[in-house]
């Protein structure tokens, strides 16, 4: 049994650029407001980076091909970039190889970066691709909504739960988030919303209207990792540790009615979640996690992933939804900073924007939208694909010494 | 004296909707109120996913339900609208139905007889032939074409009985043809429209001395009487045409068979056929049928009723796609399916559809047969078929079998409505569909409205357009689901 990452490594600093419509930046221009404040709260020089990895997930409307951008952009000093891409999970992924590289001792700092820039497609919504030869002839190439709304309808069929309490569960997440984007100057959307609103919506893919699905933005938003050594060496004092980073890929399993899934969750979210607690030590997520920044994608996805990160049970995930349970005064507030839905979404940046609030949140700088109760344990869960096929990566980030 | 030949069996496919002629007359009174003594009924239109090619897949699907497709050894497409121009057009409708490599395809066109004439070419053979026709024909909108054209596609399996096809339902006995280059109409090969000239002088001309006169002719040669004929399939969308050909030739008025004009519409060369596998539904054994099929020149085909003849429960059709039929009243859908009305489609729709050759090739069991895989060794049934299987079998690599999940049934795990991705009948509906015995599939779902669909909800297959590569003019097709609606199989 691997022994896992557990405070091998400590985030040494973070930074995210303005998220939103960036009419005025390139993606370079948006990698360097990133990097800036990461490399300021780092206090290091860029000499001192050993390696670094950088996570884009559409290449036709991005930089194109290989780490050169990331190394052009930040002019780096000739060291090993390697981009990722691994759907919109591709920012945790990114930070995985960072904080690899240094738990393995092969470097002592690295950087992981993820960038996007998403509106110069043209339109609202995802750029329409193919996803390769074989499965353009056999697969549907819905639209991100349309592949996810699906988990409704298989959730209201399992847990017989009608359409108007879902949907009125639905309503309730996209409105805390949009509260919750309201108090935060970085996010994309920072309008609260009413009930009304969200419920009287234009449909998109049914179930879900306009306020279930998240804001496509530009953006950046990256880390810089080392050892908890080399950052008290550095003067640190609060370190923030990673505590556990798991990465589970669909096989084709749900794919196949062999398997047995019904639709209505996320298997590799329960795989990968599963072994982060492990590898955190955490055996009652519900008890010990103090903030999460879920991949909400769609009101949908979030509901079913409180079920599937083991806080909700089994069917009652819209329970703890309707009763506050993840609101920003709740018992385990869940996109304090708006999530996906409000901060905003540039694919590449989303996994490393959640650490960010993250530990911002746990080193107790997070300003008008700051914790109450102070956090030690903050879970970040990024999910790519659609939910018959996909990534999920769920990454722990915590206190040194909690 | 070799064995009869004759029609083993039949089957028909009509699309669901039926476009009402007064909306398109309404929509066009302030141009064409000519039109209005057209503006009567209904024509079935097919949707903006279906051709020529899949409408004959659904009919000739419809034609060998519970049959042995193995014993089939040609089979021949007749069409004036096919999508190829030289792309086997019978060859695509062969791999759909996965019928045998070894055999014989031939795409019959050219004149609105190619129906008819296509089936007196398979049964003057011995071999079991399949005989397919279909058309999907395009007509400016405010003409008369329009409201009299539907769009359908019949099929007629010809063969002798000993073939594993089952018995003869209708006994052929004989045909007569005449040529003559009567250009009612015409259409080059680059043009999208019919040109046609004055209706009085092609019921004079052509209906009356050419289909007339081969009429009376063929009943002198095959040495029957009007009187002997018990279902005249006079298939001309001119009213009162059919019947005064008939009282010509001494046939009874109540033997002259529908036009479905009413309900479906002329469907060109589809429609002889159409209307003999409406005859053969409703036959009793022993009724003679005649049917003739006109087009710069003319055939006539007779036929007698067997003991076999008449639909089997588990075929729709005519009948049976006649009683699902949708009332249709949305005129713009229809001009935009049709690819006369250019709509903003957006930047959605600008996706590059280029199909590789190769990849299509490699995998053409499974794209246009959906032919899935099922594994030796633990009998597990996936879609598409890989090198290692889904469920767990000690890594056994290569173990898994054709097997074919068109004529499945499945049920809805999952759906949506999705208003985002481009369609051209928007929402598109999809989502997971798990396959009696086994297999799961990702679909589109076509011919489904909201009420349609809920999880567990039962579909069946069809065979469709799944894109359209505008760029360089390629179809590209897979199946959808259907929701089963009741009387199918």
């Amino acid at each position: 049994m691997a022994k896992g990452i557990r405070d091998k490594v400590a985030i040494l600093g973070m930074g995210c650029a303005k998220f939103g419509e960036r009419w005025d930046m390139d993606t370079d221009q948006l990698m360097v407001e990133a990097f800036n404040e990461a490399v300021g709260d780092a206090g290091i020089d860029v000499s001192q980076l050993d390696a670094a990895w950088l996570a884009v997930a559409f290449d036709a409307v991005n930089i194109g091909p290989s780490g050169i951008p990331l190394s052009m952009a930040l002019r780096l000093p000739n060291i090993g970039v390697t981009k990722v891409e691994n759907y919109c999970a591709s920012g945790t992924e990114a930070f995985r190889g960072a904080v690899y590289a240094v738990a393995s001792g092969a470097c002592d700092i690295a950087l992981a970066l993820g960038a996007e820039k998403l509106k110069d497609t043209g339109y609202g919504g995802l750029p329409v691709r193919s996803r390769g030869t074989t499965f353009d002839m056999i697969g549907v190439t819905g639209s991100a909504p349309g592949n996810f709304a699906q988990l409704a309808a298989a959730y209201r069929a399992k847990h017989g739960v009608s359409k108007d309490e879902l949907k009125q569960a639905m309503a309730h997440i996209s409105v805390k988030s949009h509260a919750n984007g309201s108090r935060n100057p970085k996010a994309h959307l920072q309008k609260a919303v009413d009930m009304d609103t969200v419920l009287n919506a234009p449909m998109i893919a049914e179930p879900l209207g306009l306020f279930d699905c998240c804001g496509v933005s530009d953006g950046a938003a990256c880390a810089i990792v080392t050892t908890p050594e080399i950052a008290r060496s550095l003067g640190k004092r609060d370190l923030v540790t990673i505590k556990a980073l798991q990465i589970s890929a669909s096989n084709g399993w749900e794919l196949q009615q062999a398997g047995g899934w019904d639709g209505s969750y996320f298997h590799t979210t329960r795989v990968a979640a599963a072994k982060a607690y492990q590898e955190a030590g955490i055996t009652n997520p519900r008890e010990q996690i103090s903030l999460m920044e879920v991949h909400d994608c769609f009101s949908i996805t979030e509901l079913v992933t409180m079920e599937d990160l083991f806080i909700s049970k089994e069917g009652q995930g819209y329970k703890d939804v309707l009763n506050g349970f993840f609101d920003a005064d709740g018992g385990l507030p869940c996109q304090i900073d708006g999530g996906l839905k409000c901060f905003g979404h540039p694919i590449g940046a989303s996994g490393l924007r959640m650490i960010y609030e993250n530990y911002l949140q746990l080193l107790g700088r997070a300003g008008a939208r700051q914790r109450s109760t102070p956090p030690t344990m903050a879970l970040s869960h990024n999910l790519g694909g659609s939910p018959i096929q996909n990534v999920s990566a769920v990454a722990i980030v915590g206190l040194a010494d909690a | 004296m070799s064995s009869p030949t004759g029609i083993l069996a039949f089957g028909a496919y009509i699309p669901q909707r039926r476009l009402q002629r007064s909306a398109v007359y309404v929509a066009n009174a302030w141009f064409a109120p000519n039109l209005k003594g057209q503006s009567k009924g209904e024509r079935a239109i097919a949707c903006w996913d279906e051709d020529t090619v899949t409408m004959a897949v659904e009919a000739s699907r419809d034609c060998l339900t519970g049959l042995e497709r193995g014993a089939i050894s040609g089979i021949t497409l007749a069409s004036t609208t096919l999508p190829y121009a030289d792309r086997l057009n019978s060859g695509l409708v062969k791999e759909a139905l996965c019928l045998e490599t070894n055999l014989t395809a031939n795409d019959q066109t050219g004149s609105l007889r190619a129906g008819t004439s296509a089936l007196i070419q398979a049964l003057n053979c011995t071999a079991a032939q399949l005989v397919v026709a279909a058309d999907l024909r395009k007509a400016r909108p405010a003409s008369e074409g329009e409201l009299v054209q539907g769009d359908a596609a019949a099929a007629i399996l010809v063969g002798q009985a000993g073939q594993g096809l089952g018995e003869i339902a209708a006994t052929f006995l004989g045909s007569h043809s005449v040529t003559i280059d009567f250009v009612d109409h015409f259409r080059s090969t680059s043009a999208e429209f019919d040109y046609g000239w004055e209706s009085r002088w092609i019921r004079d001309e052509g209906h009356t001395k050419i289909l007339g006169g081969a009429l009376k002719e063929a009943l002198t040669k095959l040495g029957v009487t009007g009187a002997d004929i018990d279902h005249a399939i006079i298939p001309i969308a001119v009213r009162g045409v059919p019947e005064s050909l008939a009282k010509s030739c001494g046939i009874k008025p109540e033997s002259v068979r529908d036009s479905l004009s009413a309900v479906v519409g002329d469907s060109g060369t589809t429609h002889p056929l159409l209307m003999l596998a409406a005859a053969l539904e409703e036959a009793k054994p022993g009724d003679k049928i005649l049917l003739a099929g006109f087009g710069q020149g003319a055939d006539v085909l007779l036929f007698q009723a067997t003991e076999a003849v008449g639909r089997p429960p588990e075929q729709l059709g005519v009948a049976g796609h006649l009683a699902r039929a949708r009332k249709d009243t949305n005129y713009t859908r229809f001009l935009f399916h049709r690819g006369l009305l250019d709509l903003e489609k957006g930047m959605r729709a600008e996706m590059d559809e280029k199909q590789p050759g190769t990849s299509l090739y490699r995998n053409r069991k499974a794209v246009m047969g959906l032919v899935g895989g099922r594994c030796t060794k633990t009998g597990t049934v996936q879609f598409p078929k890989t090198e290692i299987g889904v469920n767990a079998n000690d890594r056994s690599q290569g173990t898994q079998e054709d097997y074919p999940l068109a004529d499945k049934i499945a049920k809805i795990v999952t759906y949506t409505a999705d208003s985002l991705s481009f369609s051209p009948d928007p929402p598109v509906y999809y989502g997971a569909i798990d396959f009696e015995g086994g297999g799961r599939l990702v679909a589109e779902f076509a011919d489904c409205s909201a009420e349609d669909v809920e999880v567990g909800r039962e579909m069946r297959m069809v065979f469709r357009i799944k894109a359209v590569d505008r760029a360089r003019d390629f179809t590209k097709y897979f199946w959808k689901a259907v929701p089963v609606q009741k009387g199918d199989a």
